[in-house]
């Protein structure tokens, strides 16, 4: 059985444009222990669909779903208050940047331990113990010290490792990653990426990793979600979707990246631009920019299933 | 002749830490030495603080080097000399920070040639060509720059900075603010003006992948010195370096499964350096001598590594 079921996940904005799209028709579902992938660009509504799992989307921002189901209890149905019990301990969330998300006002021990105390209702010491043996285990020298540090004291990489200790506190059973090291050097990457996914693997939690940056799920996630302009374009294992992309966005997103290029060689490029919430073509959101595009193309396309996955385009480069 | 070089180009910040603590001097830059030639294309990569947008700035002319000198045509550069200035111009990371938003594209790029006093007919027709040239069209010119996407923000940054024909461009993080569908599109035109243009490219950046694309030569940085420099095949496909090969290591990508072990800890504060090899603190290989004596650059085959170790290490 599924961890979480998504069906027909919308987000919309109203506007004096209209309504304006930011997810449109997502669909979701992640095994216990899965590592899912999920690509994107900027505008792609990865995020956007996100924080409306987590309730996290702000008025005038609407949030609907067919089905939005975590461990069988329905999301949609649940109560602010039963959502919130939720959310932090079995749902828990790591952003994008490390030094804007935590509050520069209180410790690390005590942004930490709020978690536990809210959650769990750990007392006061308990807590302390506890902050200091997650800080252990997300490879925090000296954790003792670093407890009573505040944020602006510490790096950018200890800084994330501190949202991670936060996020697990829980013991979470689905842990969502939005861009957790796009703001971080190279070798720190590295390193907070290898201590997610040991994380990951010791305490058997689902993982969706959010990222820009196909070569980041091209060795973690089982399978990938790529998305475009709020829809998901394709679905599939992250292996077979590598080698043989089914849809031309994804192909032509693969052979835009420089590694995959020949040097010397021209990097084959998208023309145009990701279209924006205001102005999303009617048919194909993906046909302006797309070289294969033809006369059905100005009908949006369904999803279509394929041997493994599924794919929103006429002409699926795969069968 | 190079046509750009510098010299042993070193650069203290001196920190005032307020009126009862030591002052403190920070080696942003320490000894760093490069030749650029004709239309080629050196790169500098490096983690943050390892003083790649410090040497930017020394190099477009926008600080001075404590020590050391850069010269253009072995003449040493003085930034009041202003034809070595419009020689070498920018292009910055942020395209969104980068244009002034309360001036239109054409007022814009017209900007450096009003500096130098060109006509305004001879203004205006300039920038439509560059404007044509970076793959603007013409009736974008009196738009402002929030019409824009970040992309097309990038070509005007990158059409500014060609408005008075400079030789070298220095172009700090060009591409990474930006999609990897767009960022494509900017290489490559990058990578055309070089051709039209006969330019050569500073091009920093601390993705491994962009860099391996675009480069002839690359100089890696730690912590204010070089650590390797070479042909950008001797840096990728037999590094000598250990941070150089953590680097590579480090970078995802999809012909690197990413097997072995992160480099352990942090780069250390530039404020206070580990004495000896910058790189001993992270590196498995380090012993008693990285500890204590500071490695120089020595030339080995087709290349410049600064490690004690190096021949032990390649065998």
């Amino acid at each position: 059985m599924s961890l979480l079921e998504v069906r027909n996940l919308n987000v919309t904005f109203a506007s004096s444009h209209g309504t304006l799209h930011a997810v449109d028709g997502l669909d979701l579902d992640i095994a216990p222990g899965e590592v899912l992938g999920i690509v994107g660009e900027s505008g792609s509504g990865k995020s956007a669909a996100m924080l409306a799992l987590l309730g996290l989307i702000p008025p005038p921002g609407h949030v609907t779903a067919d089905v939005l189901r975590f461990d069988g209890l329905d999301l949609l149905q649940m109560r602010p208050r039963g959502r919130r019990r939720l959310i932090g301990r079995d749902i828990a969330m790591i952003f994008q940047e490390p030094m804007t998300s935590l509050n520069p006002c209180f410790t690390i021990g005590w942004q930490i331990g709020e978690t536990l105390g809210v959650h769990l209702g750990l007392r006061r010491a308990a807590r302390r113990e506890r902050t200091i043996e997650l800080l252990r285990q997300v490879g925090i020298p000296a954790p003792e010290e670093r407890f009573s540090a505040y944020p602006h004291l510490l790096s950018g990489g200890m800084n994330q490792r501190a949202m991670i200790a936060m996020a697990i506190a829980c013991n979470p059973r689905l842990l969502i990653a939005d861009e957790p090291t796009t703001a971080l050097d190279v070798t720190i990457q590295k390193q907070i990426m290898t201590l997610l996914f040991q994380l990951q693997r010791e305490r058997g939690m689902a993982l969706i990793l959010i990222t820009h940056d196909m070569a980041v799920v091209s060795d973690t996630a089982e399978r990938v979600n790529v998305m475009y302009a709020g829809q998901v374009m394709e679905q599939r294992m992250t292996q077979t979707l590598l080698a043989k992309p089914a849809h031309p966005y994804t192909a032509a997103l693969l052979d835009a990246l420089p590694e995959r290029a020949a040097a010397d060689r021209r990097l084959a490029t998208i023309p145009g631009v990701v279209p924006g919430v205001d102005d999303r073509p009617t048919g194909c959101l993906f046909a302006p920019r797309c070289r294969f595009a033809f006369e059905r193309c100005a009908v949006r396309p369904a999803l279509h299933h394929l041997s493994e996955g599924v794919v929103r385009c006429h002409a699926p480069l795969v069968q | 002749m190079s046509l750009l070089a510098a010299i042993d180009v070193s650069k203290v910040y001196r920190l005032n830490r307020g009126i009862f603590r030591r002052r403190l001097d920070l080696h942003a830059l320490d000894r760093v030495s490069f030749t650029l030639e004709t239309q080629r294309t050196l790169a500098v990569v490096g983690e943050s603080g390892c003083g790649k947008s410090t040497l930017a700035r020394i190099l477009a002319m926008l600080d001075q080097p404590s020590n050391g000198v850069v010269t253009i045509d072995g003449k040493s550069a003085s930034p009041t000399d202003l034809k070595a200035r419009r020689s070498v111009q920018m292009v910055f990371q942020d395209p969104y920070g980068s244009l002034n938003p309360r001036k239109s594209v054409m007022s814009i790029l017209e900007e450096p040639l009003l500096i130098a006093g060109i006509s305004r007919d001879e203004r205006r027709s300039a920038a439509l060509a560059m404007m044509a040239r970076v793959g603007l069209r013409h009736d974008q010119a009196a738009r402002y720059p929030h019409m824009f996407s970040g992309g097309q923000r990038q070509r005007i940054a990158i059409a500014r900075a060609l408005m008075l024909h400079p030789r070298i461009i220095i172009a700090d993080e060009p591409v990474s603010a930006l999609d990897v569908s767009v960022r494509a599109q900017v290489l490559n035109l990058l990578a055309d003006l070089q051709m039209e243009f006969g330019l050569s490219y500073v091009f920093i950046s601390h993705d491994l992948s962009v860099v391996r694309y675009v480069a002839d030569e690359v100089l890696v940085m730690y912590l204010g010195r070089i650590v390797e420099q070479g042909t950008r095949d001797a840096i990728f496909l037999t590094p000598r370096h250990p941070y150089t090969r953590a680097l590579l290591a480090a970078t995802p990508g999809i012909r690197n499964p990413g097997a072995e072990a992160p480099t352990p800890g942090e780069p250390p504060s530039p404020i206070h350096p580990p004495p000896g090899c910058a790189f001993h603190t992270r590196c498995q290989h380090a012993t008693i001598i990285c500890r204590e004596a500071m490695p120089l650059l020595r030339r080995v085959d087709g290349r410049e590594v600064a490690c004690h170790r190096m021949e032990e290490l390649s065998r």
